[in-house]
């Protein structure tokens, strides 16, 4: 015990990146801020700039951040024990985007089971039915909400179940693709990482459809009450995270076109993978919760 | 426990290092900007809290001065709720977590044997948000019609549809400072994951170690449904959303629901670490291991899984069924079983031990006595009919500043002070630091003791004025309010003297009964604690 050889800690040297994002980050939310203000007052301002530059730098942060990791990790500098501490910080992030989602589920999971039938006057609300929504009935999908803004539910078929089935099929040629890396088959890797790719950017042109058709064929917008507001923010929050996950998607096959990722050495293409499964799920219970029941 | 931390073999002089990090330290302003150094990176968190606790407290002076007598006089009232809005704000999340954060960056790498944290580039990002996300807070109240008036917990009809623009800015800088956070958090859970020395096993970590462990889970378990809870407020207040009125299928109570989901665990992110830091205090000063090792990990992770199911506690007034207030009520009392049993554990630690009573001891023993105070209140408002009469008085305020201030702030005093002399090599000013403590002591009481009796007497939070016959009490509180706020500033005379370098050097184990691996490195410790791992037996 006393004589065993431990692998030597590896601390990576300083880098420009970290405050880089810092400032980009200062950038976006002062951007964002003045911007969403300067938009609801119609008035014109520095908001939407300062955000635009904000995002570049962040953009440029991420290009500059993930070159140099890339460059440190193909030059071999890393340790079997900072791969592990990427792994389980890419587990501890995708939980922290779970709880993200699950804040917005139990926002539609409260509005569908509390506040609607008690707005309806069910529990001891009855007088608050009487009183102040005089004739509402729960219902789900709320087509037409206390306040009296109708509009139309969005179907489950069509359109929904076809994005269903594309998340779920990439969701195999991923695993596919991952299986093809370690087991040294590259063509199958870059094949099937290739469709996956294709697969994520057609559900996100089919999720542009269904706004459109939302917006245009159904009257469903942000704006028409709690339905409205649950299916928009949940389904634009998971279309980022589609997109996202796409971007990061592509970025792995030029890596792969490069030669890079070994059976044993891939912690990009796995996280990457694991972050499009998680979207993909998240995708099924926006299906089961958002679109069919 | 206490034999657990014996180093067999660090040989730092054989170790090759890589060149680029090596002992070198980089000079000047970028040292600070670039570093990802975990000292460093603590330095700085610790710093900024320490620069927000002055800043949130300022705003406290503001409050009490208005409060010091009846009638309007001072400030406007859209000015005072801006004044509690962001005390409350910057204490819990520029000072209060910051701190923690702060130790965890300094103390968990030299606790468990590793060189640094694990991500040590993340963590240099988490840092340098916060005083990006503080300055566009503060910023905001300088904005035609001020900053945010809401109140720290920003419910939902008066952050929407009554507050003012500057919601968009509140908004996104919670935003990037829960990013910081769960980038923190992912760090410390990280680090203790995987960065253990040999021999380092999960029931021998040291307490500090285990509470912010779970504090780190609960970070990451609540920061997002925070972030959740303000981009619903954004987009009903200006896209037009309805998930907090009524008149669209939402309800405003729903706010109280899912801010309170996250605001509870938070509760707990800000007193575990307190609990882990009394924890590694007491046994040094009392020279004996710590009482029940085992059942303080057990409880820390009880009340960590508690703190899910209590939430609706804050809100026994604003419309529940009776079976749902029945079980936030059971359920909130339960938690009272494990904190308990930390209390009891802390006690039978000093019972019979060879007490000293340096100064870190003065203040974890502060910290047991008044903190349990703090418990004891909670436990009445947990009681849902008699908070009926409690809830939104003083006696709340009494409450939390109890748990927060003689109990949060204070263990964090308690451990600077405890690893202060390892940070720096030297001892710290006794002498001020004793001044520090009494005048701590004395005027937070009579600051928040008799908040208690205004608030079951009816006086109600976070109005600018009230009935005259609060007055005599109001007029003592805010006398205690000042002293305490000028007694911060002999604290803040000890840490410039000790940053100076004042001070007698210190050996290595610095205090007499002190134990762990943070102990048997050189003080100050060396810029990397650990360069091979030490193996523990």
């Amino acid at each position: 015990m006393q004589h065993q050889e431990y692998q030597k800690y590896y601390v990576p040297a300083q880098s420009v990146w970290p405050i880089v994002g810092a400032v980009a980050l200062f950038l976006i939310a002062v951007g964002a801020g003045n911007f969403v203000i300067e938009t609801t007052r119609g008035e014109s301002g520095y908001g939407d700039n300062i955000l635009a530059v904000g995002i570049v730098v962040l953009l440029v942060m991420l290009f500059g951040w993930f070159r140099d990791q890339i460059n440190e990790s193909m030059s071999g500098l890393y340790s079997d024990q900072l791969g592990r501490s990427y792994r389980q910080g890419m587990s501890w992030f995708i939980f922290s985007e779970v709880m993200f989602f699950a804040a917005f589920f139990g926002a539609l999971f409260y509005a569908r089971v509390i506040a609607l039938p008690w707005l309806s006057g069910e529990s001891n609300n009855a007088m608050t039915n009487e009183v102040l929504w005089p004739g509402f009935e729960a219902m789900w999908p709320l087509i037409e909400t206390p306040g009296g803004v109708s509009t139309t539910a969005m179907s489950w078929s069509g359109l929904p179940t076809i994005n269903t089935v594309i998340l779920l099929i990439s969701s195999v040629t991923l695993h596919f693709a991952h299986v093809g890396l370690e087991q040294g088959k590259r063509k199958q890797l870059t094949a099937m990482l290739g469709i996956t790719i294709l697969l994520g950017c057609g559900f996100l042109f089919l999720q542009v459809e269904e706004y459109v058709h939302a917006y245009r064929d159904l009257g469903l917008t942000l704006q028409s009450g709690i339905y409205g507001n649950t299916f928009f923010l949940l389904t634009g929050f998971h279309g980022m995270h589609v997109t996202l996950g796409t971007i990061i998607l592509m970025v792995l096959f030029l890596r792969v076109l490069k030669g890079h990722f070994t059976h044993d050495n891939h912690f990009a293409f796995q996280a990457g993978s694991w972050y499009w499964h998680f979207v993909d799920v998240v995708w099924v219970m926006l299906y089961v919760f958002v679109y069919v029941l | 426990m206490s034999k657990a931390t014996d180093i067999v073999s660090p040989d730092h002089a054989a170790a090759d290092h890589d060149d680029h990090h090596d002992h070198h330290i980089p000079k000047g302003l970028m040292r600070w900007v670039l570093t990802t150094n975990h000292k460093d990176i603590g330095t700085l968190y610790l710093w900024f809290a320490f620069i927000m606790f002055l800043t949130g407290g300022a705003m406290a002076m503001v409050i009490r001065a208005e409060l010091f007598q009846p009638g309007l006089q001072i400030v406007d009232p859209n000015f005072f709720n801006q004044m509690t809005t962001v005390h409350g704000l910057i204490m819990v999340f520029g000072a209060v977590m910051p701190a923690f954060t702060g130790l965890a960056n300094w103390l968990v790498p030299m606790m468990i044997g590793a060189p640094d944290m694990a991500l040590p580039r993340m963590n240099n990002w988490s840092f340098w948000i916060l005083p990006f996300a503080f300055s566009i807070l503060l910023a905001s109240l300088f904005l035609e019609g001020g900053g945010p008036a809401f109140g720290w917990t920003f419910y939902a009809p008066l952050s929407t549809t009554y507050s003012g623009d500057s919601t968009a800015l509140f908004v996104f800088s919670v935003h990037i400072m829960g990013i910081s956070s769960i980038m923190g958090a992912i760090n410390v859970i990280v680090t203790i994951f995987n960065m253990r020395a040999p021999g380092m096993t999960w029931m021998k970590m040291p307490l500090f170690v285990w509470t912010w462990l779970i504090t780190a889970f609960l970070l990451i378990a609540v920061m997002p449904v925070l972030a959740g809870a303000v981009t619903m407020v954004l987009t009903d207040k200006f896209f037009g959303t309805s998930f907090f009125d009524a008149a669209g299928g939402g309800d405003p109570v729903m706010f109280q629901h899912i801010f309170w989901f996250f605001g509870h665990p938070e509760v707990y992110i800000m007193i575990l670490p307190a609990f882990g830091i009394i924890s590694q205090i007491v046994p040094t000063f009392a020279r004996k291991p710590l009482f029940g090792y085992a059942s303080m990990v057990y409880a820390t992770a009880s009340i960590a899984l508690l703190s899910f199911i209590v939430w609706a506690h804050h809100m026994f007034t604003t419309g529940m069924p009776v079976a749902a207030e029945m079980f936030f009520m059971f359920a909130t009392m339960l938690i009272s079983v494990p904190t308990g049993v930390k209390v009891f554990n802390w006690v039978a630690t000093m019972w019979r031990g060879s007490m000293t009573f340096e100064i870190p001891m003065m203040f974890a023993l502060a910290f047991i006595v008044l903190f349990t105070i703090g418990g004891l209140s909670g436990l009445m408002l947990a009681i849902t009919p008699v908070d009926f009469q409690y809830h939104d008085t003083y006696f709340v305020v009494a409450h939390f500043h109890y748990v927060l201030v003689t109990g949060a702030v204070f263990s964090i005093m308690a451990a600077v002070y405890y690893w202060l002399p390892k940070w720096t090599g030297r001892m710290f000013d006794i002498t001020l630091a004793k001044w520090h403590f009494w005048c701590s002591l004395i005027s937070v009481n009579l600051l928040f003791f008799p908040m208690h009796f205004v608030g079951l007497a009816g006086m109600p939070r976070r109005i600018p004025d009230y009935a005259l016959q609060f007055a005599d009490f109001n007029k003592w509180i805010s006398i205690g309010g000042f002293a305490f706020g000028l007694s911060q500033l002999i604290f803040l005379w000890v840490m410039i003297k000790a940053c100076r370098k004042q001070g007698e050097p210190v050996s290595s184990q610095v205090w007499e009964g002190a134990e762990g691996l943070e102990w048997e490195i050189p003080s100050p410790a060396p810029y990397h604690s650990f360069e091979t791992p030490p193996v523990v037996k």
